[in-house]
């Protein structure tokens, strides 16, 4: 079973339910920190890492002694990235997408592709009961292309039985690369106007998807009521309240589990598994 | 023109309260919302929408079922896992959720059966606020070319206020460090860092601040929720000195934000006496005060 956790909105407290669930369940699982831009989840269960893996895009490069200036190449590329001027080609690796057409179309095949670095996977393993493994994507700084490092990571989901992946904010192409194919998608969000705004968002993306979600509301005590409302009328179940609590948001602020601090969360951690197992179950026999 | 760009790295640290905030004491000034795949400015701002334009920003390619031979070629061309068979007919079909929009399979396609073309991923608005003009956008579900749609509204913020003669653009930028958050700083004054004093915001504030060295983007930085956790904010900034950006203040945790944003306010409004927003005023200053600030940027 792989589950995802996402939220719309930034800084809900989805690494926390991530790496809280981990720490939680006492299996060997595997934690997968798609969140490629601005990674989290390792400054929370301090992975032991002993594998690193360059993340590589093929981007064109041109054999000027075999170029006959046709200008398929630029013709192909909807991105901008190889332009052909008199007697000069120029590639603009940092636009492209390596979808290849490029080097299928030149008739000369004075394309050839070659790695261009755009960031890491770091695997390892984490010092918690039934030795759970950790992965994680780091995209390098200046880079664009996050969908790549993140498809990147999630080949090591094959690995173990349960994948949590941690999935960056926001709707778009990174958020979709990390939710799709996944078996349940836990929606973090706050009971704030901002929450409720980016959870309605993240609610479309996962119907898009088709697949089972739940929400966990995190700082429950602050805004108002319209996140209760909402799912109310969308149906949604609301698996988890992590109440607004100084001494949850301190443990945080230093890097520390909530299931450290507050060791009664491990068995509500276990029990939002327990819930999400069935949902997924329940799906699986109708 | 003078631009100030509002980033984070790590979402949710206040990003959007902040520059609402600003936004009354900036004076003659126009808003740009560049977090387009979840803007939420709008729920302060409440825009009165004056312009509603289509954002046309990638492609995406079809399959023609009944001109389809099923040769499979598309599908062996395809980087990006996006052709499918239909089970049981011998064809396939694209997953519009997969497609990159290169186009690869239409071009090389022996039949011609595959349909290449434009689509509406998004729209953007010009709208008027009671602070001022507002540029602003929304992109569709799951599309790509976020960062077009930022360079987009950041172009037609940018115009308007050199034809209006607007001081300066207050924009509000997307979480991350990715394609976006790259276009939403090229020719800024400067960024301003809004960070909180925990791991994960010290972290991200780094690799945001990295982002900003790399493009020669002068940034600031500022901590929210400081009380939090008062030696994280030290650290903060420490941090920022040595990396050579202004510490330009720090906030105190104050529930008033969650209040005026239940409200459809920002908290200079409902609370212009608090503590909070009493620092406020005192970062805004020193952000103005900034040499990065004191230039016009024409372009």
């Amino acid at each position: 079973m792989i589950i995802s956790i996402a939220s719309g909105k930034g800084g809900t407290g989805k690494t926390t339910v991530a790496t809280n669930l981990c720490a939680s369940l006492d299996t060997d699982l595997m934690l997968l920190d798609c969140d490629v831009e601005e990674p989290n989840a390792h400054l929370f269960l301090n992975p032991n890492f002993t594998g690193k893996e360059k993340v590589n895009a093929p981007v064109p490069k041109v054999d000027l002694s075999l170029c006959t200036y046709c200008k398929k190449c630029m013709n192909i590329c909807r991105f901008g990235a190889i332009a052909v001027a008199g007697k000069t080609v120029v590639t603009f690796p940092e636009l492209c997408h390596s979808c290849g057409g490029c080097t299928v179309v030149c008739p000369e095949k004075a394309i050839t592709e070659i790695d261009r670095f755009i960031g890491t996977v770091e695997t390892g393993s984490l010092n918690l009961p039934g030795s759970p493994s950790f992965g994680r994507g780091l995209m390098d700084i200046g880079q664009v292309m996050a969908p790549p490092v993140i498809r990147q990571v999630r080949k090591l989901e094959k690995e173990k039985e349960l994948t949590i992946i941690d999935a960056p904010p926001g709707t778009s192409c990174p958020v979709i690369a990390s939710m799709k194919g996944t078996d349940f998608v836990l929606l973090v969000t706050e009971p704030t106007p901002f929450g409720l705004h980016d959870l309605t968002l993240a609610v479309e993306a996962v119907k898009l998807l088709g697949i089972p979600c739940g929400i966990v509301i995190n700082r429950a005590g602050i805004g108002n009521d319209g996140v209760k409302i909402y799912a109310r009328n969308e149906n949604i179940p609301i698996l988890l309240e992590i109440p607004f609590d100084k001494d949850i948001a301190s443990a945080y602020s230093k890097g520390e589990l909530l299931v450290q601090a507050l060791p009664e969360y491990k068995e509500i951690f276990k029990g939002l598994y327990t819930s999400i197992e069935a949902i997924v179950n329940r799906k699986g026999d109708a | 023109m003078k631009e100030l760009v509002i980033l984070s790295g790590k979402g949710g640290t206040g990003k959007t309260s902040l520059t609402a905030a600003f936004a009354s004491l900036a004076g003659n000034m126009m808003l740009c919302d560049a977090d387009v795949d979840a803007a939420d400015l709008h729920l302060i701002m409440d825009p009165d929408i004056q312009e509603t334009h289509d954002f046309a920003g990638g492609y995406e390619a079809e399959i023609i079922p009944d001109a389809c031979t099923g040769c499979g070629q598309c599908m062996e061309l395809c980087r990006f896992d996006a052709v499918k068979p239909v089970e049981g007919a011998g064809i396939f079909y694209i997953d519009g959720l997969a497609c990159e929009g290169c186009g690869v399979c239409a071009d090389l396609c022996p039949e011609s059966a595959i349909k290449f073309e434009k689509k509406v991923c998004g729209q953007w608005f010009a709208s008027s606020t009671r602070f001022g003009e507002m540029i602003h956008a929304r992109l569709g579900i799951a599309e790509d070319n976020s960062g077009r749609l930022v360079a987009l509204v950041r172009d037609e913020a940018r115009k308007r206020v050199l034809a209006n003669h607007i001081d300066i653009l207050l924009t509000d930028g997307p979480p991350g460090i990715g394609c976006p958050v790259i276009a939403s700083i090229g020719h800024a004054n400067a960024v301003l860092i809004v960070t909180e004093p925990t791991v994960s915001g010290i972290h991200d504030m780094e690799r945001v601040a990295q982002l900003a060295a790399h493009f020669k983007m002068p940034a600031m930085v500022c901590i929210n929720k400081y009380d939090l956790n008062p030696d994280q904010a030290r650290a903060i900034e420490v941090i920022a000195e040595k990396r050579n950006m202004e510490f330009v203040g720090k906030l105190p945790f104050d529930p008033a934000f969650t209040t005026a944003m239940v409200q459809g306010k920002s908290i200079m409004e409902t609370h212009g006496d608090s503590p909070a927003a009493t620092q406020i005023k005192e970062i805004w200053n020193r952000i103005m005060a900034h040499p990065a600030m004191k230039m016009d940027r024409l372009c």
